[in-house]
Order: structure tokens, then C-alpha cells, then sequence
């Protein structure tokens, strides 16, 4: 059993083991949670996304280099899909950053999307907040390979990177809902192939269209997306990315949207939490009912069907007042 | 919330020896068993090994050695490894592993050897068992 102390203090074996029993949906988790909660919210959230094999590790393991030279203390979550079939997984995203491993102002944690659809994992969010807690700088989070519908970084991250290839793909699939909305920087990697200027124009122009949509209907301070061309195999244009990381952060703080994004995440937290307890606390609720076999059974013989049979449940058993 | 208990397994090549198929390829056997494989390559540093098996909290480290070094490997990790206060993470050890260094293996804390040869299921079976 992890000490909340030992956690606090940084002690990686501690913080491992409370991931761990987040991961597993222990009962030991919760009460230690809360104890953590009112130590994070310090950390640079930064999320990477974007499709398999455009690079994401190699760029996750640059960016390890470069924020380390600055001197900062970097926790990383790499999610990697589980096997729909076995609910086995692979995790193989740490082996393009082990050159880490040793560095102990680094803690490199892997983790499986676990039938989470959404591009990370349910423990992904509470693991944050142990990291956090522990005292790292920067948190650097990798999402599955995502294709058009793993955003659920962006609610996550104070900072979305989105990272592309060359020659992929014309321009409409830069408009596509989700991808321009969620990105803060957009990374064209592998730039030293053919087409990377091509891709940087067209990305260009269309966060400029994006933008000309936002501004009319909200005036607040807006941050403009940047793009940028990397090779993170030799850490080519890593530099400016990490500079542009950390400047999206101060504008954050200096509009205090920082603040306004705690609050949207806090409230988002709140309520996947409140579905989760009340769906487990109403559900074994009636499943320890009798009536809750009676009908059952009767979907089984054919006598109820199971729509007619389920609204039966919910409306004998909940009475709200 | 519903708890989820898995296997997880860090997957390690330990030294100079380049031969991974065997290891990529027990790793898929392991993830089709239900289990969550770290696999962090060729070319890993002892410290490499314990320093991962630490971050990423896992119940079994599995190596991969076909040098013949499998004897003072394991024995120098076995020691790191207290002293980092992993006593609840088991060690295994595959690949080239001559019969007769099996009980010394053992004896030395290895808590189970699967040698060239060993089917899939006996490796899954073997790993399950740790923990009964």
C-alpha cells in the first residue's frame, strides 16, 4: 500500500503502486485520491495526438530531451491500445524513450486504453493527478494512434499537440470536425520528406478559416495554432516546439484560462464520475432484486421483451422524489 | 468501481545479444493471454530494467538472454532488485538456458526459467501460476 507521504515526496515506487490501484479500480484508490487532489493542479499538461506511425514517441522521447536541458521534471503517460479480442496489450511506446529511464527527474508510465474509446484510458485522468501530485513539471501525455475521434485529450491537456506527416491526405481532411478544434499546435514531422511545406500551407490556411469562424461569435483572447516542421528522429525543430508549448502556457495563465480550463475540467470530471457511482450504485441496487430476476426470466421464456422489460425496472424500482 | 485485475509483464533484453524475435514473439503470446506487455527493447541496462519494472509497477519481469550470461545477470539483478525494494515483482528468464543452470537459477530467487523449447501455453501457465 503506497504512503500518501512517500507519494508527495516524488518517491516513484509510491506513485507507481497508486496508479497501479487506480488502474485496477481499487477501493484502496479513492480515499487516497482525495488526499492527493488538493496537491495538483501545478503541472503543464501537454497531450499528443494524431495517427499511427507519424511519429509520436520518437517526438514524445525529443521533447523528453529538450524539457530536460531546461531543467524541468517530466512525468509521461503513453497509452497504447488493449486488444479488443484477449483484453491483452502491447506497450511499445516506451521503448522509443527509454534512454530516460535511468533519469530520475523522468517517470515513464505506459498504460493500456483498456476498451476506452477516445484515444486514452479511463485511469488516464486520476493518473495525472498523482503525477501532479508528485511534483513534475511538465506531464506529457500520448494518446492511442488516433484517427478523426480521440479528443478526449483536449479536455485533459492545458496544450494539444497534433502531429501529422507529409503528403497525407488533401486538404479537407484538416477541416474535418475534431482535428482543427482540438489542436493548440500542429506538428508536421517527418519534414524532411517531400510535401512538408505543402502540409504546413494547407494546415495554415486552414486554422486561419477556423479562426475567422470563432472570432465573430466569441471575442475573448484567442490563441492562434501554430505549425510547426520537426524531425524528431534528430530533434530537428524540437526546440521552437518546446518554446511554443511554454508560450501557449503563459497565455493561458495570463488570460487566466487556466483557471477557466480547471473549472471545465473539474465540472467534467465531476459529472464521468457521477455517472460511473450512480450507474454501480443503482445497478447492483436492482440486480440484488428479486424482480430484477423475475423479469429476467421472463425475457428468457419469451413473455416480456426485453425494451418493455427494462423500462418495467426502471420505473418499479426508481422512484425519485 | 468495477475492479480489473491484469497481469502485467515488462519484457527486457538485458545486454550486448541482438536476437528479439523470441521475445516480440512471447510478448504476443502474452497479450493474447489476457495479459499488458511492456516491451522495452533490445540493448537494456540492469538499471534500465529495474528503474522500468518500478515505474511501471509490474508483477513479473521476463528475460530474454541467449548469451549464456543468464547466471551473473540474474544474480546481479536479483540484488538490485532488493535493493530497490521490488520483493513483489517475480523474475523469469527465457531463452538460450542450459537444463542444468535451471536449479541454480532458482536457488539464486529466479522464480521461473522457460528454456528454448517451452511451449506458449507452459509459459502462460507458468506465469499464471506465480500467483497462486
Amino acid at each position: 500500500m503506497p504512503e500518501i507521504k512517500d507519494i508527495l515526496l516524488g518517491n516513484q515506487r509510491a506513485g507507481a503502486r497508486m496508479i497501479r490501484l487506480i488502474e485496477e479500480g481499487s477501493p484502496k484508490a479513492f480515499p487516497l485520491l482525495k488526499q492527493l487532489y488538493p496537491h495538483s493542479g501545478n503541472a503543464f499538461i501537454i497531450g499528443i495526438t494524431g495517427s499511427p506511425g507519424v511519429g509520436k514517441s520518437t517526438l514524445m522521447d525529443a521533447l523528453i530531451l529538450e524539457f530536460r536541458k531546461r531543467d524541468k521534471r517530466i512525468a509521461v503517460i503513453a497509452v497504447d491500445p488493449s486488444s479488443p479480442f484477449s483484453g491483452g496489450a502491447i506497450l511499445g511506446d516506451r521503448l522509443r524513450m527509454q534512454r530516460h529511464a535511468t533519469d530520475e527527474a523522468v517517470f515513464i508510465r505506459s498504460m493500456a486504453s483498456r476498451g476506452q474509446t477516445g484515444g486514452l484510458s479511463r485511469a488516464t485522468k486520476d493518473t495525472a493527478i498523482v503525477l501532479d501530485a508528485m511534483g513534475y513539471d511538465i506531464i506529457l501525455i500520448e494518446t492511442v494512434g488516433a484517427g478523426q475521434g480521440e479528443f478526449d485529450i483536449a479536455s485533459l491537456a492545458h496544450s494539444t499537440g497534433i502531429v501529422s506527416i507529409p503528403g497525407t491526405g488533401d486538404g479537407i481532411q484538416a477541416v474535418k470536425a475534431g482535428i482543427l478544434e482540438t489542436g493548440d499546435v500542429f506538428i508536421v514531422n517527418k519534414c524532411d520528406r517531400p510535401g512538408a511545406d505543402a502540409s504546413v500551407h494547407a494546415l495554415t490556411m486552414m486554422i486561419g478559416m477556423r479562426n475567422r469562424g470563432t472570432q465573430l461569435s466569441n471575442p475573448s483572447p484567442k490563441w492562434t495554432p501554430l505549425v510547426l516542421k520537426t524531425k524528431a528522429l534528430d530533434g530537428t525543430g524540437v526546440d521552437e516546439l518546446a518554446d511554443t508549448f511554454l508560450s501557449h502556457f503563459d497565455f493561458l495563465k495570463k488570460n487566466s484560462l487556466t483557471d477557466q480550463t480547471k473549472r471545465t475540467q473539474e465540472t467534467l470530471y465531476f459529472k464521468s464520475l457521477l455517472n460511473d457511482l450512480t450507474l454501480e450504485k443503482i445497478r447492483s441496487f436492482m440486480e440484488a432484486s428479486p424482480k430484477y430476476d423475475a423479469v429476467l426470466k421472463k425475457i428468457q421464456t419469451h413473455e416480456m421483451d426485453p425494451i418493455s422489460a427494462a423500462e418495467h425496472v426502471v420505473n418499479t424500482m426508481i422512484i425519485l422524489k | 468501481m468495477e475492479t480489473t485485475h491484469k497481469i502485467r509483464v515488462l519484457i527486457a533484453k538485458p545486454g550486448l545479444d541482438g536476437h528479439d524475435k523470441g521475445a516480440k514473439i512471447v510478448a504476443l503470446a502474452l497479450r493474447d493471454a489476457g495479459m499488458e506487455v511492456i516491451y522495452s527493447g533490445l540493448h537494456q541496462t540492469l538499471e534500465q530494467i529495474v528503474q522500468t519494472a518500478t515505474q511501471e509497477a509490474v508483477d513479473i519481469i521476463g528475460l530474454s538472454i541467449m548469451s549464456g550470461a543468464h547466471l551473473p545477470i540474474c544474480k546481479r539483478l536479483i540484488t538490485m532488485m532488493k535493493k530497490q525494494g521490488l520483493d513483489d515483482i517475480r523474475l523469469t528468464v527465457g531463452g538460450v538456458i542450459p537444463y542444468q543452470d535451471i536449479p541454480g537459477l532458482k536457488e539464486m530467487g529466479v522464480a521461473a526459467v522457460f528454456p528454448g523449447g517451452t511451449s506458449f501455453e507452459d509459459i502462460i501457465t507458468g506465469m499464471n501460476n506465480l500467483f497462486e
